[in-house]
């Protein structure tokens, strides 16, 4: 009796904990998702009005019209995508070398890879940025997508960790019956890391979707642009249109949100940090 | 045919040890280098990225360094005349003064919450994915609303956190307004988007058994005791992770104050952060040269706080099974 009752004041205490710090972090999109429905004069008034009377809904409509939505959002897709497939193609593959084939100097390359995690990314970004001129790649897409085909540091190390944790035994069974390592890797172990490889994509995902300083240097001409670099436009010298802004962002925001939600068991349960050394 | 025939004995024969062991260490070394070979197969895009997208353009950074170089006109060498004029440089000390400011701040109280949170986010009740995703919302918004949204909540005149510490008789500073108040204020909204390394703690949580905690309880150990001699000690290899990777990023915030201020680093530049200012020496007044002299004075800074934080972390860290 005192033991369930116990059990129920502490899951009690602990909801009543998650709530309250649930509302902090809610406050930002609250505030977004209200504000896109809000005209102008509404925006900005205290105490704050969170529910907008009357429900502006023709900001979503005005927002698409203002900049041109559907053309960012088709870049901003596109970029997305692609970069999120060449990390997930590249990185768990080259992961799998490290974690699992035996060949001189892999100890030593994978403590460069490591040291790379830690180059700040502003270090490269001059020679970098010249490399794509020199290229002629300045003011297209390419320099924000090519790079993840070749494999990314810090998901290449998420990635060897969890296969580190894979058995050696599955490995040596299907080598018996004389499958290939391409075979083994692509049928066996890469279903294996499900996990580790969709929190990898993920991590792309977001990082491309929001990216902001990549689009910004190399993104030159306005019909390339992302939608992240679009929200910027709604801030112009004549004033702001906060309504249409905050309608893109949460427009923006909603689908990454359903994707977290749904995978984030997976998700966490792909970074794994045992065997860490 | 008279060679044949030992030969053929010595197959048969069970003292064939010598020869049968050559045959299987050449198969055996025929078979490393296959594996050599798709191992290195295997690795090889990674081997191309990292010569073209990290060990070139390093080393090329340090060249262009010693040069005047701009987009607009071929630079010359110069030596170390872009080095002695950061030393000379007022903006950029004011600079490194804002980003260790910001750091030495923001990494300690950022582990602290990341811890604190990930532990609440990895009670088991229910809903769990609801408080999940919320907590993670932050990281979601696109930084460019989050700017917007900050800029509004701390208003002098008509924000959230004024209006509500006016009705406890606190009268707020102007905080992104105020020279003093808007480091204070960005690490306030830097603290609030760790989702990224909450979820990286969570994980590490998730990795340690729970037979240790069944043992804790058969033996009466608290909350305090459980979290003070299990969680925090077996986590210690992820919140090493995580400074290391605190550390990094607070050196390299850029898009926050950058969008805050439209680039401008006000007010009188107490918003100027190191990456700022190499962004506009780089791609705002072209003095690529400058610019690389400052990335690799960032890149030296932090890899001598990695390496002192690699030593130190034999004294702290605790693998488990060791």
């Amino acid at each position: 009796m005192d033991g369930t009752r116990k059990k129920k004041v502490t899951r009690f205490s602990a909801h009543l904990v998650l709530i309250i710090a649930s509302f902090f972090f809610m406050i930002p999109f609250i505030w977004m998702v209200s504000t896109s429905l809000k005209p102008l004069t509404q925006v900005f008034t205290f105490p704050p009005e969170w529910i907008p009377k009357p429900v502006k809904w023709s900001n979503y409509i005005d927002a698409m019209n203002y900049i041109p939505f559907f053309t960012y959002l088709k870049n901003t897709t596109i970029i997305t995508l692609v970069s999120t497939i060449g990390a997930v193609l590249s990185c768990p593959i080259v992961a799998y070398s490290f974690a699992k084939l035996k060949w001189p100097g892999r100890n030593i390359l994978f403590i460069i890879t490591i040291g790379v995690m830690m180059i700040p990314g502003q270090v490269t970004m001059i020679p970098l940025f010249l490399l794509f001129e020199k290229l002629g790649l300045v003011g297209t897409p390419y320099p924000l997508i090519i790079p993840a085909f070749f494999g990314i540091p810090f998901y290449i190390f998420l990635l060897r960790q969890f296969f580190m944790g894979l058995p050696d035994s599955l490995r040596e069974a299907a080598k018996i019956d004389g499958a290939s390592e391409f075979r083994i890797y692509w049928q066996i172990m890469l279903p294996l890391a499900k996990p580790a490889v969709l929190a990898v994509g993920l991590f792309q995902f977001m990082a491309s979707w929001t990216d902001f300083i990549g689009p910004l240097l190399y993104l030159t001409d306005s019909v390339q642009y992302t939608l992240s670099l679009g929200l910027q436009q709604f801030q112009s010298q004549k004033g702001s249109e906060w309504g249409l802004m905050m309608a893109v962002s949460t427009m923006m925001t909603v689908p990454v949100i359903i994707l977290f939600f749904f995978l984030q068991k997976t998700f966490i349960k792909g970074i794994t940090f045992s065997g860490i050394k | 045919m008279k060679g044949d025939i030992p030969l053929a004995e010595n197959m048969n024969s069970p003292k064939t040890g010598p020869n049968k062991q050559i045959n299987i260490t050449a198969k055996k070394r025929l078979g490393n280098w296959g594996e050599y070979k798709t191992g290195f197969l295997f690795v090889s895009p990674w081997i191309i990225g990292l010569l073209v997208f990290y060990a070139i353009p390093l080393f090329s950074s340090i060249y262009f360094s010693f040069t005047s170089y701009s987009i607009l006109q071929p630079g010359e060498f110069v030596g170390l005349q872009n080095y002695k004029n950061l030393m000379n440089d007022e903006l950029f000390w004011k600079s490194v003064y804002n980003t260790v400011y910001f750091a030495v701040f923001y990494v300690p109280l950022g582990i602290i919450f990341g811890v604190a949170l990930a532990m609440m986010l990895n009670m088991k009740v229910k809903g769990m994915a609801v408080y999940r995703t919320i907590f993670f919302l932050p990281t979601l918004v696109p930084h460019v609303a989050l700017a917007v949204l900050w800029m509004w909540l701390l208003n002098p005149g008509f924000g959230l956190v004024n209006g509500v510490l006016s009705t406890i008789g606190i009268d707020g500073p102007s905080w992104l307004g105020s020279e003093t108040w808007s480091k204070p204020s960005l690490i306030l909204m830097s603290l609030w988007g760790i989702g990224q390394a909450v979820v990286i703690y969570l994980a590490g949580l998730g990795d340690i058994p729970e037979d240790y905690y069944d043992a804790a309880e058969v033996d009466g150990a608290n909350w305090f005791q459980k979290t003070f001699h299990i969680t925090i000690p077996l986590l210690t290899p992820v919140i090493f992770f995580n400074l290391v990777m605190g550390i990094i990023g607070a050196f390299q915030q850029f898009t926050l104050p950058y969008t805050l201020t439209q680039g401008k680093g006000t007010p009188a530049n107490s918003l100027t952060f190191y990456v700022m200012y190499l962004y506009d020496n780089g791609f705002k007044f072209f003095k690529m040269g400058y610019a690389s002299a400052m990335a690799w004075v960032l890149f030296v800074i932090i890899m001598a706080l990695t390496a002192f934080v690699f030593i130190t972390s034999k004294r702290w860290v605790h693998y488990q099974g060791k």
